[in-house]
């Protein structure tokens, strides 16, 4: 079966152009990445800031094309021109600023551009707009206006219009990373919903770990290639990795990384706060 | 002596208006010299609201801050002077750079003190040197930087005006793992080598309980809690309630505990957890 989202040996390079025109320098953002993502899967893509996952992203919904490699969006190659409008309402996105994303004065108009855009019959937006914003819990704030609500409100209605959109796969690039803990939650909980639910495709970049451990796959991005990729457990086992380049470790995994290490016999790659007090508790026997 | 002392403070955005609301409702507290304080809140809670308070930029609907024993709101007090003692941080300050290059831009805060340019720049170079920037971006344009060394600029921006109290608001807001902890290591080194009073405002309380004294809780404009972290730390259910989360370490403690195993459910750090469990399965083994 062919991925959703495919990449094969995908390198990007930036060019910085002095005031004569020409290239100054180049910056080698993203260097050989390949990539299968499977229709309905849940993926997280981790990194620091500048590992290029960013620019891995864009090219996700051909904002960026390649320097060099491939990428297919459901099987079209994110080159090929003609496909464009094709290629972006099979891959959404979501940014991380929330503010840089509404245009419109009430939630639900705002939901409804993407979809008028399409040239989508009325009715059809009607019933589209009410369901996206029901997916992510906004439908009370409908004729509200999008200034008064919370970052995480804000972020909810972004992703109610790439939903009513119907895509395929939804990227969201750091879409909590301007949030308090509570509008983190909700964004996270929603983009499952959309995934458990509807069976939409989730692509999602951030760096804080504690929203990857229920993803079906982790994928970890140092230096514009892949460091590590596998499930939450098998990433998470490498705590000595992660740390060494300077990633988070969510607390209770770290926990049990130190416990480890003095002698406790606990397995690798705890991720819960249940997972380990099993696993203590499991030693007493 | 005594740095900061709030009184009856009040806050009332928007008064007399249909969107009138009370940010900030007697609000009490002292905040003595050289303390390395966090303030945390859920978005809405007042937080930031307080902390424009403390260097002059709002001033309150009701009630007094004493800076050093003054009254601030007296007639004749210099907000000016204030503002040269008391640095505050905003949210996002890399937004605020405009300078041509990086140096330029921290010598900006100084050089309006009506310093001479030799102090100016001794303060500046001091500055950046305490953020950690390297010399080979002092002729860069800011813009050219990474966010977290934007941020880095921005920091030593306030820094060069040599403050007493330095206070931040979420510093790490947007930033990578790797950002957050540089900055946050390099701000309690600061706090330590100069021994000056910082104040913290964050909602991320795994990052506060590694280095604060003294954590205060803001919650719809009132403080719920006002202690050590691991006295707050105990209140982590109601925490919860207010949209806030005690360090994972907490909960896994307390699970432990409520599954009957003796360990301290004051551990709020991994090497505090590690300890406590260890002497727990030690202390088992030899049974």
């Amino acid at each position: 079966m062919m991925g959703i989202i495919k990449a094969k040996k995908l390198v990007h390079d930036y060019e910085k152009i002095g005031e004569d025109g020409q290239v100054e320098a180049v910056y080698r953002a993203v260097n050989g990445v390949d990539l299968d993502v499977k229709p309905g899967q849940f993926i997280a893509i981790l990194g620091h800031n500048g590992s290029g996952k960013s620019t891995l992203a864009k090219h996700l919904n051909a904002i960026l094309l390649p320097t060099e490699g491939t990428v297919w969006v459901d099987g079209m190659d994110t080159r090929d021109e003609e496909k464009l409008s094709r290629i972006r309402q099979t891959a959404g996105m979501v940014f991380q600023n929330p503010d840089n994303q509404i245009i419109a004065t009430v939630v639900d108009e705002d939901v409804a551009f993407g979809p008028e855009n399409m040239g989508i019959p009325t009715e059809e937006i009607v019933s589209r707009v009410e369901e996206s914003l029901k997916t992510v819990g906004m439908w009370e704030y409908r004729d509200k206006s999008p200034n008064r609500l919370s970052g995480g409100q804000k972020q909810r209605v972004a992703i109610a219009g790439v939903v009513a959109m119907e895509p395929k796969c939804i990227v969201l690039d750091e879409p909590t990373a301007m949030l308090d803990p509570v509008g983190r939650r909700e964004v996270i909980k929603a983009a499952q919903k959309l995934n458990r639910e509807k069976g939409v495709t989730i692509v999602l970049i951030t760096h804080y770990m504690e929203e990857v451990i229920e993803a079906d796959h982790v994928i970890v991005m140092d230096q514009g290639k892949i460091l590590m990729q596998g499930t939450p457990k098998e990433v998470f086992s490498q705590v000595d990795i992660l740390k060494e380049h300077r990633l988070d470790v969510p607390q209770v995994t770290m926990l049990a990384h130190e416990l480890k290490k003095k002698g406790l016999a606990l397995p690798e790659g705890i991720l819960t706060v249940r997972e380990l007090a099993d696993a203590l508790e499991g030693l007493k026997k | 002596m005594m740095s900061i002392k709030i009184e009856h403070l009040d806050y009332v955005y928007s008064q007399g208006t249909a969107y009138e609301k009370k940010a900030l409702n007697n609000i009490n507290l002292e905040i003595p010299d050289g303390q390395f304080v966090g303030i945390i809140g859920h978005t809405g809670s007042g937080k930031s609201t307080l902390v424009q308070h403390l260097n002059g930029l709002m001033k309150a609907t009701d009630g007094t801050i004493y800076f050093n024993g003054e009254n601030i709101y007296a007639q004749g007090y210099s907000m000016k002077e204030l503002r040269s003692k008391v640095g505050l941080v905003f949210q996002y300050p890399e937004y605020q750079l405009f300078e041509i290059d990086v140096f330029t831009d921290v010598c900006f805060g100084p050089k309006n003190l009506g310093l001479p340019i030799e102090e100016v720049e001794k303060r500046a170079t001091e500055a950046l040197r305490q953020v950690g920037l390297k010399e080979k971006y002092y002729k860069k344009s800011p813009f050219e930087l990474s966010g977290g060394q934007k941020r880095r600029v921005a920091i030593a921006g306030i820094l060069a005006m040599q403050p007493e109290v330095l206070i931040l608001d979420e510093p790490t807001a947007g930033l990578d793992p790797k950002g957050r902890d540089d900055i946050l290591d390099q701000i309690a080194e600061l706090q330590k080598q100069r021994n000056i009073t910082v104040v913290l405002v964050s909602h991320s309380m795994e990052d506060i309980a590694k280095y604060v004294d003294r954590i205060i809780v803001m919650e719809k404009g009132k403080v719920r809690f006002d202690d050590a972290p691991k006295k707050v730390f105990e209140h982590y259910k109601e925490l919860e309630c207010i949209g806030l989360a005690a360090p994972q370490v907490t909960y896994v403690m307390q699970e432990l505990k409520n599954r009957g195993m003796n360990v301290d459910t004051h551990a709020t750090t991994i090497e505090e957890a590690v300890a406590s469990i260890m002497s727990y399965e030690e202390g088992r083994g030899r049974k």
